[in-house]
């Protein structure tokens, strides 16, 4: 078990060289270059400034260069923001998108699970049909029109919360809601899926037949089964959070890092590229190795070797 | 009779191999109500991207500026003369536009599958049938491929290429479609690896084995065949997925460029209006909203006609 888990972190290394590459000269083969300014910057002025970062090297050189000072923890010179470096711009934003991140994760386990859980104890009444109809909304109503919504209901006409900014708690709420709507909407839907695949289980009709309370079959076998697959999508979920709030955060002008990518993309600022897509790509397979460990975990039947 | 009789117990000894699975399943999907809604909400909408400009009351990016000048050079609301669902700020007939839209979402939604099911089955295939050094190569590649931030990589696709002829194809939308395709295909050749690794082991396949069927008869005309199911249904389960990357992404101004305009790009464009005139943004969320909500609907449809022993599993 140890030496599976021991194995499947060490595999992460390999796919993020992986990603680095692809990524390395996919942004190389953006046309254009970090000094791209409405004024034109003379070509000497240019030529020196390639010469000070390096970029007047072959390319495999600097890929080279790059990956030496990245195993280091040095992510390089932003060439857009040049007074800061790129570990400072991660360091100031990476927190509020983690923060954002993680509070949607919260609030979409929170309702998600409860939601399944009632629209399968109700099943084909009344609060199956609510649970239905709110996980239809959430899949079908894209974040970015949610949030606009949300922001011209709750912000501009009753006035509620600010309409953008991450300045203290009432900041945080509409962003949450709106990148939570669709895991929400997920999460509900194969939990009571979950839920309604274990109640035709033998062991559930043997728990009823033993003679235990409706509720302790409930929340003692039921759910505690129909939560084991639940898990998987979590990871996935999570990841989800963390790199995909960049649209929130440019409609909400949160100060994460995700409205750096795009900017990052269009002026070419190579290092800040990277910087992010390692961040992103770590995340995503991290949490999905330990999705898989948690599962053997939490499932005795399922033994990894 | 009696002669009758045996003719048609023959018939029956001897069906046709491919109706009568899949004639069992269509029964079985007309009779759920939530896929019969999911059907004729994606058979309207296919409709819509396929006959819309001829049925559009004006052409998409026609300007009807005198009556918007009529009204004050704001956008016409809905139910207007001439522009039943109102225009934008430059006169140009919404429905006209949403209808052109629909176009781009239902190109979306094909060929996006239609990559993902070129790349997805054959590595799967190959990965499934063959095992050993080929499927550790071949999986280890998905793993990267899962891990890449998807809509990211999209995003660096669509900017990098975008001056290209490439870039250019389809006002912008090739490269879309394609960029969403590759990040998109590791579902499907997992699904399909795992089908084939379970059927490979099915007497019927030892069956054609032992009689002298080719490798690649057997993968393309008895394992592909019988594990089609659960693709059919991650791949219908894929569209909305697609439609919805695409819409984000025009949303953002990657992708399809003006003056067409894709449901995305017009609730961005009609975001700026959204105090006054709400309908220019409301309809096409609306329609985004009903092709997903189609498209989810007939996926988990198919998916429980095509195994009864799965249903209601999502």
């Amino acid at each position: 078990m140890i030496a599976y888990i021991g194995r499947r972190f060490l595999w992460i290394i390999p796919v993020l060289f992986t990603v680095s590459i692809i990524t390395f000269f996919l942004m190389h083969a953006v046309p254009g270059g970090p000094w791209d300014r409405d004024k034109r910057l003379p070509q000497a002025t240019q030529d020196r400034l390639n010469a000070k970062y390096g970029l007047d090297q072959p390319i495999y050189i600097q890929y080279a260069t790059w990956a030496g000072k990245f195993i280091q923890g040095d992510l390089g010179p932003s060439y857009r923001y040049t007074d800061r470096t790129v570990n400072e711009i991660v360091a100031d934003g990476f927190l509020t998108t983690v923060q954002l991140g993680i509070m949607a994760f919260i609030l979409s386990v929170l309702v998600g699970i409860p939601l399944g859980i009632f629209a399968a104890l109700g099943h084909n009444r009344g609060p199956d049909y609510v649970s239905t109809s709110v996980s239809i909304i959430g899949i079908a109503t894209p974040s970015f029109v949610l949030s606009i919504l949300l922001i011209v209901f709750f912000a501009v006409q009753l006035g509620w919360f600010p309409t953008g900014g991450w300045k203290g708690p009432q900041y945080w709420v509409l962003p949450t809601i709106a990148l939570a709507g669709f895991p929400i909407a997920v999460i509900a839907r194969y939990t009571r899926a979950s839920m309604l695949e274990v109640t035709r289980k033998d062991y559930i009709r043997t728990a009823h037949s033993k003679g235990l309370r409706d509720q302790a079959v409930v929340s003692r076998h039921m759910i505690r089964n129909a939560l084991i697959p639940v898990v998987t999508i979590l990871g996935p979920t999570l990841a989800f959070l963390v790199t995909g709030s960049f649209i929130i955060e440019r409609i909400f002008g949160i100060p994460g890092i995700g409205q750096f990518y795009i900017t990052a993309i269009s002026t070419r600022d190579y290092s800040l590229l990277m910087a992010m897509t390692m961040l992103y790509a770590f995340a995503v397979a991290f949490l999905n190795v330990v999705v898989d460990v948690l599962y053997a975990y939490i499932d005795p039947r399922i033994r990894y070797s | 009779m009696a002669t009758n009789t045996t003719v048609v117990g023959t018939r029956v000894a001897k069906p046709k191999a491919t109706s009568g699975p899949w004639r069992e399943a269509a029964g079985r999907l007309v009779k759920n109500k939530l896929a019969v809604v999911g059907l004729v909400i994606v058979a309207l909408f296919l409709f819509c991207g396929i006959f819309g400009p001829l049925i559009a009351p004006w052409p998409y990016q026609v300007q009807d500026l005198q009556a918007v000048f009529a009204n004050g050079n704001r956008p016409l609301p809905p139910l207007s003369p001439n522009h039943i669902l109102g225009t934008d700020q430059l006169g140009r007939d919404l429905l006209s536009r949403l209808l052109d839209g629909a176009r781009i979402s239902v190109t979306v939604a094909f060929v996006v599958q239609a990559v993902i099911i070129l790349i997805g089955v054959p590595i799967g295939a190959l990965a499934g049938w063959f095992g050993g050094r080929i499927d550790n190569f071949l999986m280890r590649l998905t793993d990267v491929i899962y891990a890449f931030p998807d809509l990211l990589f999209i995003i660096l696709l669509s900017v990098a290429f975008r001056e290209t002829a490439f870039g250019q194809a389809l006002d912008g939308l090739f490269l879309v479609f394609v960029a969403i395709g590759l990040v998109g295909w590791v579902t499907v050749a997992r699904l399909t690896r795992g089908q084939l690794l379970s059927l490979k082991e099915t007497e019927f396949v030892e069956a054609a084995k032992a009689i002298g069927v080719s490798d690649r008869k057997i993968v393309t005309r008895h394992l592909l065949p019988n594990g089609m199911g659960p693709i059919i249904v991650a791949v219908t389960l894929g569209i909305p997925v697609a439609i919805l990357a695409e819409a984000t992404l025009a949303y953002i101004g990657i992708g399809v460029q003006p003056p067409r305009a894709s449901w995305g790009s017009l609730i961005a464009e009609g975001q700026k209006f959204i105090r006054s005139e709400p309908h220019l943004v409301l309809f096409p969320a609306i329609f985004i909203a009903l092709a997903l909500i189609g498209f989810t609907f007939l996926g988990d449809g198919l998916r429980d006609a095509l195994d009864p022993k799965l249903k209601g599993k999502q």
